[in-house]
């Protein structure tokens, strides 16, 4: 039978820490805190041992309340031996010839609450536990919405710079997208071929036919060049109808001879507008940077240009190198 | 103002009203984009201009519609995080009441550039307490007032509300509370992993 001071003692850590245990001077339970019963639903925890009910995972080796005794203060790892095992911090302070055992669920005190269904009265009013439950939520809610605007405007970050760096009638690179390209491969002193192309006879196709039938050509010539490239080349669209292709890697002479050639050749297969067929043709102007002790992008498209005109003088359709004239 | 404020009105709108009804109020108040970013900070216009438009699309007291949007905040499954929040408070409703003095602090330690209303409240007799809202817009104490009415609900306690205007922006508001377990009241789970705070 308690006696009146033992039920008084029960009491009052029941309000303050209840989810404590007593234990006996052999290990067994004596008392349990009204929390620390809601864990083990079903379980007659009084009179069993507190070494089968724990495994005591730190400090090691405690197996014996002699241990146990030496540990008065110090902070303890424990887990439930029967599922669920939850781990959960301890400390214990002897009293006389018997043990309190208080324990907390520690930072996994999320789990705990939600595998043992607990509610706030289940803790001291004095108890963080709540309070922490409460940051928790407040805090993943605001990181939530931080988040979401993030990705928010992140995307518009891209949608805006893939806008400016692109031609919006052709959807090649623009001459800003262009700067960047050339001022990368000259820093870091790759090889390339910048060839500037124009179109021949595009004025009278505007003329004619009207800027709607004008701006489809160009779309398709647009396409053309892309389809005539490679992925690691970069097409722009330099002014009206002129575009500048940069061509990354090796710059052999016969290579980019053919590759004209070929741009050449199919920009003059007529195009078909509403059924209407628009004959163009291109004129190229082309550099190479290895003709080049220090290639700068402005002095190289100086250059391109100058060779077009040679192309544009000789009679259009033709394509130049710069310096072979 | 902090965006989360101006966001829960228009979340508050679309939820209730639907997308067009927003857009139109947004057009109606010169919001262009017409969307309010919830971790932004807004000019305190934006939030008049928009609750004036509200008013006059609905019809209604800019009063009545903030009182709504009270109701809103803690009754719509889309903002649920905040009633969790706001159940943290205390297991019973006058718990919840003697909470309501550190919600501001509660507040800002999720988000700390948000300023909530100043709320303070004092027991005027038995069962009867009284809540002063300031803040620095007008229309707060009615939000808090649909706000209460609706928590009153959620703990199943019954409650009788009333409000008496101050000074713009200040209202007390007046509670009796008739009897604090009337009804069951909705759960509320400390370890729910419920707080998909959809739009907030």
């Amino acid at each position: 039978m308690p006696t009146t001071c033992e039920i008084h003692l029960a009491q009052l850590l029941d309000t303050l820490v209840p989810m404590h245990l007593q234990l006996d001077t052999d290990g067994l339970i004596t008392h349990v805190g009204p929390t620390l019963a809601k864990l083990r639903p079903g379980v007659a925890l009084g009179g069993m041992s507190v070494f089968d009910l724990f495994d005591i995972q730190r400090p090691s080796n405690i197996g014996t309340m002699a241990a146990l005794r030496t540990q008065a203060g110090a902070k303890l790892h424990l887990r439930f031996r029967s599922p669920p095992c939850t781990a959960l911090k301890g400390v214990l302070s002897p009293f006389g010839d018997r043990v309190i055992l208080n324990l907390s669920f520690g930072i996994s005190v999320q789990d705990g609450i939600r595998d043992y269904a607990l509610t706030a009265s289940d803790f001291a009013p004095t108890d963080m536990t709540v309070e922490m439950l409460y940051l928790f939520e407040a805090k993943s809610a605001a990181m939530d919405a931080s988040r979401r605007l993030n990705a928010r405007l992140q995307g518009a970050k891209i949608a805006a710079e893939e806008q400016a760096f692109t031609d919006t009638l052709t959807g090649l690179k623009n001459r800003r997208a262009m700067d960047h390209v050339l001022a990368r491969l000259t820093e870091s002193r790759a090889a390339f071929a910048l060839l500037h192309l124009d179109l021949d006879f595009f004025k009278q196709i505007n003329d004619t036919m009207g800027h709607a039938a004008g701006d489809r050509v160009l779309q398709k010539v647009a396409r053309i060049m892309v389809e005539l490239t490679r992925q690691q080349d970069t097409v722009v669209r330099y002014g009206g109808d002129e575009f500048v292709l940069i061509l990354a890697g090796p710059t052999d002479k016969q290579v980019l001879q053919s590759v004209a050639e070929r741009l050449i050749a199919r920009l003059e297969q007529p195009i078909l507008i509403d059924g209407q067929p628009c004959a163009v043709s291109a004129s190229i102007g082309i550099v190479r940077s290895v003709d080049y002790d220090r290639p700068d992008p402005i002095q190289m498209l100086s250059d391109a240009d100058a060779a077009l005109y040679v192309s544009k003088r000789g009679g259009r359709a033709q394509l130049h190198f710069h310096g072979a004239e | 103002m902090h965006g989360l404020i101006n966001r829960a009105l228009q979340c508050f709108v679309r939820d209730t009203y639907g997308e067009d009804r927003w857009l139109d109020v947004a057009r109606a108040a010169g919001l262009d984009p017409p969307r309010f970013e919830s971790m932004l900070t807004y000019d305190d216009a934006l939030f008049r201009d928009a609750l004036a438009a509200l008013s006059r699309s609905l019809g209604k007291p800019e009063d009545d519609v903030m009182e709504d949007v009270g109701t809103y905040l803690v009754s719509h499954p889309n903002v649920e995080a905040l009633r969790r929040l706001l159940r943290f408070g205390g297991v019973t409703f006058e718990e919840f009441l003697q909470s309501l003095d550190d919600l501001p602090e509660r507040a800002r330690l999720a988000v700390p550039d948000l300023d909530l209303p100043q709320l303070e409240l004092r027991e005027c007799g038995p069962d009867h307490y009284c809540l002063n809202c300031s803040s620095r817009q007008p229309g707060f104490g009615h939000a808090m007032l649909g706000l209460l009415r609706t928590m009153a609900d959620d703990y199943g306690a019954l409650v009788i509300l009333d409000i008496e205007p101050q000074a713009p922006g200040v209202d007390v508001i007046s509670i009796s509370l008739v009897e604090s377990a009337f009804a069951q009241g909705r759960s509320f789970d400390l370890g729910a992993r419920g707080i998909n705070a959809d739009d907030l």
